[in-house]
């Protein structure tokens, strides 16, 4: 696809959608992490409609969600796809499902198991060398949480990528700027900036609006490709739904029967 | 032992594209120099960076890879053992964590490089197998072994160097069950790893005696050999264990443990590295002395 072929209104009908769906599930259960699978929603979307080769279960390309808590949009996406039912995702969290609150190794379309922070790039770095190895083009694409670029085994790996200059390697940063208790900003202001501290260590970087999805394509499909590409994207917490954008509460919770009601609302007069 | 190691790793590298070693700015000499040289995409030194080391080896056996990790036991299972935890042990992958210079090997560097506590944090870890090679030739036929299974990660906890061949004439290894060494009808010493050496020791001055000595190699830590066990608590009037590990966890309170469960009846004696960090240096000999495991100590408990 060219940037120019770019349709970015479908990317955003896409990602009204998947909010439309995750909320929708957010009623069958009594939490799950909406915050965080917003502000990633349009980079997942834009790394598997229109980045990943043929996505599903038959891709030489390969997501890998860093951010373990943020897979709900995974699910979402992936459900589209075709590789997991609507049952699998109705059955989200219940003794009868598979899915959990955060994606396990084995079960279709999820690459690895994350939740713990800080493991998902080390894990990027094996499968991208392997693809080296073995001789194939596959592109590993991976996102990480803001506040997992305190974890030091993120930059063990940050260091390996660019050392072994992986330029099958693209990941995004989340950087909805909060974690659990406070904006990364303040409680972290060292981070930043952090597009320079990923330079430094040898990657080619670059730092967007991460709800745009246009923006997101670009970023990726313009890079020189001769490094590791790392993309810091700006985001807002909880997106879409104006009582959870940038409240941190909304980091593991659902919304009541009035609270959906409105989200779907405002939803609507995004379209 | 880390030579032969490297040495069969070299030869199952040739065999198999798919072997990596991924480690941490410490190579086994020898012949690994030869396998990076040759293969110097399927040798990855991540440097001073454990956690890494071990998800990288995860990625690449997502991706159908056979990767090994490599560093010194303390470093290779302790400081990433989330990692090894979650990425291995979670995800149930075919990757061979090698603990090089268990336990006090290092017996001049102080108890940082001392690894009293691998067998039982790698055994309560679910999918994980653990093997310790009693010698040189048990060492190339666990890492044959771990190059070539898809069963889930491994733990081999190997030596250093220098240690002398004691199976030239024994029963072929085989993954899970106890190795005789010798067999006799009195005396049974259960053991693992390096120490076994010592455990020859013992038992050729029992034998000297006019005692009857059985010397197992119970190489296969995790799934451990239950059948074998009951058995040789059943065969023998006196079964001793001796183990470079803590008391807890390790081979002694297992057998202990089958022991009440199968309601054996033979005398039972432990000797194993003391729940203490020492602070004494010298050799391993001296090291070990210095926990209670010594030649003379052992006799004379024996009896």
């Amino acid at each position: 696809m060219t940037q120019a072929s770019f349709d970015a209104k479908a990317a955003r009908t896409r990602c009204q959608r998947y909010r439309r769906r995750i909320l929708d599930i957010s009623q069958r259960v009594s939490a799950l992490h909406i915050g965080g699978a917003f502000s990633c929603t349009e980079i997942v979307d834009v790394i598997y409609n229109e980045l990943m080769r043929k996505p599903g279960l038959s891709s030489p390309d390969t997501f890998l969600m860093s951010k373990g808590h943020g897979c709900m949009i995974q699910y979402v996406v992936l459900e589209e796809l075709g590789v997991l039912s609507r049952a699998d995702l109705d059955a989200y969290c219940t003794p009868h499902g598979r899915l959990g609150v955060h994606p396990d190794y084995g079960n279709p379309g999820i690459e690895a198991s994350t939740g713990s922070l800080g493991h998902g790039l080390s894990m990027v770095v094996g499968m991208a060398l392997a693809e080296r190895g073995k001789r194939r083009d596959g592109m590993i694409y991976t996102v990480l949480s803001d506040g997992e670029t305190q974890e030091g085994s993120t930059w063990e790996a940050v260091l390996m990528a660019s050392s072994l200059k992986l330029t099958n390697v693209v990941a995004f940063i989340d950087n909805n700027d909060f974690q659990s208790l406070g904006r990364t900003s303040e409680t972290h202001p060292s981070l930043y900036p952090l597009g320079a501290k990923f330079e430094a260590f040898g990657w080619e970087t670059a730092e967007i609006d991460g709800h745009d999805p246009a923006a997101i394509y670009r970023a990726v499909s313009s890079r020189k490709g001769d490094r590791p590409l790392m993309v810091v994207a700006r985001t807002t917490k909880g997106k879409g739904v104006s009582y959870m954008e940038n409240a941190p509460i909304w980091h593991y919770r659902s919304p009541s029967q009035d609270e959906y009601a409105q989200a779907l609302r405002e939803l609507e007069t995004q379209a | 032992m880390r030579n032969t190691f490297s040495e069969t790793l070299y030869a199952e590298a040739t065999a198999n594209p798919d072997v990596y070693i991924v480690v941490a700015d410490i190579s086994p000499a020898g012949s690994m120099a030869k396998f990076s040289s040759e293969y110097p995409e399927r040798f990855i030194n991540v440097g001073v960076a454990e956690q890494s080391m071990i998800g990288i080896a995860a990625g690449l056996a997502l991706k159908g890879c056979q990767p090994f990790a490599y560093t010194i036991a303390t470093f290779s299972l302790y400081r990433p053992f989330e990692m090894i935890r979650d990425d291995l042990c979670y995800q149930n992958l075919p990757v061979t964590v090698v603990g090089m210079g268990a336990g006090v090997i290092y017996s001049t560097l102080g108890g940082t490089h001392h690894t009293q506590e691998d067998i039982a944090i790698a055994s309560a870890l679910p999918n994980m197998q653990v093997l310790a090679p009693c010698d040189p030739l048990e060492c190339v036929e666990a890492t044959r072994w771990c190059a070539r299974q898809k069963n889930g990660p491994v733990y081999l906890r190997i030596g250093k160097a220098g240690e002398p061949v004691l199976t030239a004439q024994a029963e072929p290894w085989q993954f899970g069950k106890l190795r005789y060494l010798r067999r006799g009808s009195e005396i049974c010493i259960l053991t693992y790893g390096v120490i076994t050496a010592m455990a020859v020791e013992i038992a050729n001055k029992l034998t000297a005696q006019d005692r009857s000595v059985s010397l197992v190699s119970a190489h296969t830590l995790k799934p451990l050999d239950r059948e074998g066990i009951t058995a040789a608590l059943q065969q023998h009037r006196h079964v001793v264990v001796i183990e470079e590990h803590a008391p807890q966890g390790g081979l002694a309170s297992q057998v202990k443990q089958i022991a009440w469960d199968v309601r054996a009846t033979c005398r039972l004696d432990t000797f194993t590295l003391r729940d203490a960090f020492i602070h004494n240096y010298g050799s391993t000999s001296d090291l070990l002395a210095a926990h209670g495991l010594s030649p003379e100590r052992i006799l004379a408990t024996i009896g």
